[in-house]
């Protein structure tokens, strides 16, 4: 009975850890799928954290989502600006725009809150239970126990896969990142496409942003994000560029998180930092393993 | 790859008229960042100023040993770029190079000083260039891109390093989470009685003056500006093989990335911390873009964001403005240099 109970709290635990990062890599996926890798999705997540945590303590934890949202989009706005607009590295710009947004949110949080920081001032979001599957053993209290945002993000892992897979658009994202020649030969506009699904990750960041605060840390703290964007982008990668494979890597790394305390708490003889960086060796090893179509689109991070 | 600016050497006083633009660019973006965000602008500044430039002893203890280990991530940046390949993993080989010199300095009994220092050098230098060598190997055999896989080995690393310091690399007593601090024999000797700037400083600046020689002047530097300028043209000429010697530059520049961390541990942390680097493997990005990948000048954009840091510090402290704000300025000489490069074909 109690290993039950301790087996559901690390599986809701691993998915709250995991949200975040899976709300990311959605937007990310869809980005890369474009052609366009971001690495200013860390940037992205870090300023809708911010953006969070100052519009939930302003208008309750809606107010902190949508102000998220719209700095992730501003955010990523800025890099689709410079990388597809003037064709620059999409690899410097994001970085580029990473430390930038570091630096800013840093600036902005001491201005709002003072060196004592946010503290616990900032409103968060309970969980709220589903009706009929939060009473399924193991399943319900892993997955149907959780934040809005959550759910959120089982919402959109669907809803980006129909749209990849079965949709024109998707169509032409996919086309504008496997081979941008042919697309614009197609009549699509490469750019246009491309800018669209880099401004939609930059969203899905922002909103991944608002759940590590509103859901799971609950306070702003200079540099919260801690690489999670960059975690993201390797989600993306484990999860072989599709959006169920994705979920399901992220739901990995939640789970390799919650393992590292586990382990550690139960004074296991294995040290507990294997548990964080399996999944990213897990994630080196498919890239050795795959086969050329499976490393991503042909023409992921080529300026057009 | 090609907007990060390879031009052919001529033209030499415009290519350095960027440089004082893009940093200026990028304190007076900071100007009015601070500004907005309520904060005492010549107050600020001013703390800036003195705490990079203010005494002889703030400019070599403060900003040169910062410096040191930008220059030599900057020059590890730059060689991988200049091979058409992006090494954003230097966090991680610079961490794994202080892994190994650590490791060196625990476990190998030498007892002269100039043995032990170049040996623990070697192991940072192999530290990093194994680090680095997967991603290596995936980008010659497989085409992967090393942006990921680099990326990634910087999260392991960081565990590794975490392991290292409460398991086989920790101090005696088992307290703390470091290794043991260096015997004076391990430490690189400082330039003068009063100053904190060491040996390092020196080797930094031979680096950049032995990368410059080998990218100039020798035909494996020749092979690897044309993979980097085209890969195509290059693999028409039929002469090289592009993917082996993109895999070349980086792991020579993860070898790079490794020795500046030996150089931290042996010259300014004598022992093996967590996070280390405070961010040196994206700033030498800046640095190595604000250079236009030209190793003579990755000396002087290393000084310059060498300055930054030390004077982001005393920002904080006479201030109190977070000396993260300093990573506004990175950002902003990026871009500057990004919109800056597509002019010049």
């Amino acid at each position: 009975m109690i290993e039950a109970i301790a087996v559901a709290a690390f599986g809701a635990a691993a998915v709250r850890v995991g949200t975040p990062l899976g709300l990311a890599a959605i937007g990310e996926l869809v980005a890369e799928k474009s052609g366009v890798i971001n690495l200013g999705i860390e940037g992205a997540m870090l300023g809708g954290a911010l953006a969070a945590a100052v519009g939930a303590s302003a208008g309750g934890p809606a107010g902190g989502i949508v102000a998220a949202v719209l700095t992730g989009t501003g955010i990523a706005a800025i890099f689709a600006a410079i990388a597809i607009g003037r064709r620059a590295d999409q690899i410097i710009t994001g970085t580029a725009i990473t430390l930038g947004a570091t630096g800013a949110t840093g600036l902005v949080a001491q201005h709002v809150w003072g060196v004592g920081g946010a503290g616990l001032s900032v409103p968060t979001l309970a969980p709220l239970n589903i009706p009929g599957l939060a009473d399924i053993p193991f399943i319900g209290p892993a997955f149907f126990r959780q934040s809005a945002l959550t759910y959120a993000c089982y919402l959109l892992i669907p809803m980006v896969s129909a749209a990849l897979y079965h949709t024109r658009s998707g169509l032409r994202l996919r086309a504008s990142g496997e081979s941008p020649d042919a697309a614009r030969a197609a009549g699509v506009n490469v750019a246009v496409v491309r800018a669209a699904a880099t401004i939609f990750g930059g969203a899905c960041a922002g909103l991944g942003g608002a759940s590590l605060v509103l859901a799971q840390v609950g306070t702003f703290t200079e540099r919260m994000t801690a690489g999670r964007g960059f975690i993201a982008i390797a989600v993306v990668a484990l999860g072989r560029w599709h959006p169920w494979g994705a979920a399901a890597a992220a739901l990995l790394f939640g789970a390799a998180t919650e393992l590292q305390y586990a382990s550690q708490a139960a004074g296991s003889a294995i040290p507990y930092q294997l548990f964080i960086a399996f999944p990213y060796l897990l994630a080196l090893l498919a890239f050795a393993v795959s086969r050329r179509g499976e490393r991503g689109p042909a023409g992921l991070g080529q300026p057009h | 790859m090609t907007a990060i600016g390879l031009e052919p050497s001529a033209r030499r006083a415009r290519q350095v008229l960027h440089l004082p633009v893009a940093a200026l660019l990028g304190v007076a973006t900071l100007a009015v960042f601070l500004w907005i965000t309520g904060v005492d602008v010549p107050l600020a500044l001013g703390a800036l100023w003195r705490g990079a430039f203010g005494s002889w002893y703030v400019f070599t203890s403060a900003t040169l040993v910062r410096a040191t280990p930008l220059i030599v991530l900057g020059l590890a940046f730059a060689i991988g770029a200049r091979g058409g390949a992006l090494n954003i993993g230097m966090e991680g080989q610079f961490a794994a190079g202080a892994m190994g010199a650590a490791a060196v300095a625990t476990w190998i009994p030498v007892d002269s000083a100039p043995l032990a220092v170049a040996l623990l050098l070697l192991a940072s230098l192999l530290a990093g260039a194994l680090w680095i060598a997967v991603p290596a190997i995936l980008r010659a055999r497989f085409a992967v891109s090393e942006v990921i896989t680099t990326l990634l080995l910087n999260f392991v690393a960081s565990a590794l390093v975490s392991y290292a310091i409460t398991g086989p690399l920790q101090e005696r007593s088992r307290q703390y989470p470091q290794s043991a601090t260096l015997d004076a024999m391990w430490r690189l000797p400082h330039l003068g009685r009063v100053t904190r700037l060491h040996l390092g400083f020196v080797i930094a600046l031979l680096l950049a003056a032995v990368v410059g020689v080998v990218l100039a002047r020798t035909r494996w530097g020749f092979q690897l500006r044309a993979v980097g300028a085209s890969p195509r043209a290059a693999a028409i000429s039929g002469r090289m093989d592009v993917g082996r010697i993109a895999a070349a530059a980086l792991l020579l520049s993860g070898a790079l990335a490794g020795l500046g961390g030996g150089i931290e541990v042996s010259g300014v942390s004598y022992a093996l911390y967590q996070n280390l680097s405070p961010g040196y493997g994206f700033t030498a990005i800046a640095v190595a873009l604000l250079a236009r990948m030209r190793p003579e000048l990755v000396v002087v954009t290393g000084i310059l964001f060498g300055a930054l840091d030390a004077g982001a510090g005393a920002m904080q402290r006479d201030a109190g403005v977070p000396s993260v704000a300093a990573l506004v300025v990175e950002a902003v000489v990026i871009v500057t240099m990004l919109l800056t490069a597509r002019k010049s074909p």
